[in-house]
């Protein structure tokens, strides 16, 4: 469970975060959407530990995760940011090998090794494992950063805007694969841009606007077409294409 | 595997050369061929190889630290802000043991490669370019520093010494002090996963279980002391940091602690080539290691970054 109290960020006078409190149930996949500059990354960033937020607290299992040290933390969080800077001359097999390293710090044993195996076959990238990174589409190397993080098998992931820039084929790859993993295991929460991807994929939502919540919760019984023309301050429609939902822009 | 043996191979045929070659004739001059040895050549050699060791690890160490392939030691201000703080050993306390004026270099250098780290966080990423060059002015600032500082107090030769990388100088009891280099080797590899952390960024790093800034430090730390220990033993040498990492990075990828031995066997073997060749391009006389290398290191550099890379596989 993730639970956050009222949680609060500044910068340069401007509340980026304004009071924030949810709780969040283990496992399925939770979508966190809103306009641009509502703060779903920063409230990404402060879920992971990685941004310290002014006043409020987030705890992961019960453990507050800015008390921890990295090390603790990378046991019950991983983490996929937009856009890694440098993309690292390693084979695919090494740096979603370096998922495990929370776990061995530099020894790993059977363990570690079965478990990268399993990632690289979870996100198809059996046939890509001896391929450097950097030769990858870019569509590849999202799958890898993902499965990166889904070797360090921890009960949460948390993926800052994984499809950005993917063509339809390589989005829904990697959904779809991230359905399967949340429906077994980890928690998934992701900040998402394209609104029916969300409709699709998540079971739950938190809908950000000007670094507050909106509303959140199971994305059946809070997401209507009225909640998205306010969130958007634009008007959009919730509708449904031979089953499947869709968010259009009316 | 091949390629370790490879390069193991070539740095002992290196070696013997640089064994046998200089102003006496080993076999038929008029000194003592084993008291030649043992006073100069080999600790000629060693120094070379773990001069140029120590730089190349220094390199990859930095190019990691800030994500940038472009930066070495010389563009970071690391040997400029160690001749400061030796000049400031040298005006404040000139009759201090070498080791305490090795410890103040590694000090400052230690200061001036953390003032160029943190100036580097607000350097915008788009244009890998871009750092390089913040760094080529921030090394400027601190050697126009130092020579200013050294021309009013009359230790020009001193900075001159501290700033062309040549080993002709090289004695036994002259040179220890760049085993420390070995150290600090042995020390990497032990953080070789660490600083390829690194290389992933922040975020990356620190979600990945990392204490980012405790890594940080220690890898600044050891490019400082390595740095500071070969300006004060050998001299600046600039461009090893840069070509030796980027051509094993290019051949190998960045996997450290799989590179990490040859990085150091590569950036030994260059240095050493530079100071044999040195030594026979206008025999009897000698052309600085440092020198030799800027010129073959350039070229070489320029014509890997107009080369297509050849990717390695398996």
């Amino acid at each position: 469970m993730i639970e956050v109290e009222s949680l609060s960020l500044h910068r340069a006078g401007l509340p980026v975060l304004a009071d924030v409190s949810l709780r969040l149930p283990n496992g399925g996949v939770t979508a966190i959407i809103g306009p641009n500059g509502a703060g779903k990354s920063t409230l990404l960033h402060c879920l992971a530990g990685l941004i310290a937020p002014q006043s409020g607290r987030v705890r992961v299992e019960g453990v507050d995760i800015h008390r921890v040290r990295e090390a603790e933390r990378a046991l019950l969080l991983s983490l996929l940011t937009q856009n890694p800077g440098a993309v690292p001359r390693l084979s695919v097999r090494d740096l979603v090998g370096f998922g495990r390293w929370p776990h061995h710090r530099g020894r790993p044993g059977p363990t570690d090794h079965a478990l990268v195996e399993a990632a690289l076959e979870r996100f198809d990238l059996l046939p890509l494992a001896g391929r450097e990174v950097e030769a990858l589409s870019g569509g590849q190397r999202q799958r890898v950063f993902v499965a990166m993080a889904f070797a360090q098998a921890t009960p949460w992931m948390l993926l800052d805007e994984p499809l950005s820039a993917l063509d339809p084929k390589f989005a829904r790859d990697i959904m779809e694969r991230l359905r399967d993993v949340a429906t077994a295991g980890p928690g998934v929460v992701l900040v998402l841009h394209d609104l029916s991807v969300a409709a699709r994929y998540a079971d739950r939502c938190i809908c950000m606007k000007q670094g507050k919540i909106l509303a959140a919760g199971a994305w059946q019984s809070t997401v209507t077409s009225d909640l998205l023309t306010r969130l958007y301050d634009t008007p959009m429609r919730l509708a449904e294409v031979d089953g499947q939902p869709v968010v259009l822009s009316a | 595997m091949r390629a370790g043996a490879g390069i193991a191979a070539g740095l002992v045929l290196l070696a013997a050369l640089s064994l046998a070659i200089g102003a006496t004739n080993l076999w038929s001059g008029p000194l003592d061929s084993g008291m030649v040895l043992a006073v100069s050549r080999i600790p000629r050699t060693l120094a070379a190889m773990l001069a140029g060791a120590g730089l190349a690890l220094a390199g990859v160490v930095v190019q990691q630290s800030v994500q940038n392939r472009l930066v070495e030691p010389g563009l970071t201000g690391t040997p400029e802000a160690a001749m400061l703080g030796l000049l400031a050993v040298t005006l404040l306390a000139p009759g201090a043991p070498l080791l305490a004026k090795m410890g103040v270099a590694a000090l400052t250098a230690l200061l001036g490669t953390a003032g160029f780290f943190a100036l580097s966080r607000h350097v915008p990423r788009r244009d890998p370019m871009l750092l390089p060059l913040v760094g080529l002015i921030y090394a400027g600032i601190l050697g126009s520093i130092a020579l200013g500082a050294a021309w009013a107090t009359d230790l020009v030769q001193y900075l001159w010494s501290w700033q062309s990388g040549e080993f002709s100088g090289v004695l036994r009891g002259r040179y220890e002090l760049l085993w420390l280099v070995a150290g600090m080797a042995l020390l990497l590899y032990l953080l070789a996963d660490r600083i390829t952390l690194l290389g992933l960024g922040e975020d990356y790093a620190r979600s990945l279980g990392l204490n980012y800034r405790q890594t940080l430090l220690m890898g600044l730390g050891i490019v400082a002391l390595t740095t500071a220990v070969i300006v004060v033993s050998v001299g600046a040498m600039p461009f090893v940091g840069l070509v030796v990492p980027n051509l094993v990075s290019r051949w190998r990828g960045d996997n450290l602690r799989r590179n990490l031995p040859l990085v150091a066997a590569a950036g030994a073997g260059f240095v050493l080539a530079a100071d044999v060749l040195g030594r026979l391009l206008r025999w009897p006389y000698e052309i600085p290691a440092a020198m030799v290398f800027a010129v073959f290191g350039a070229g070489l550099f320029l014509w890997l970054l107009n080369r297509p890379r050849v990717r390695h596989e398996g």
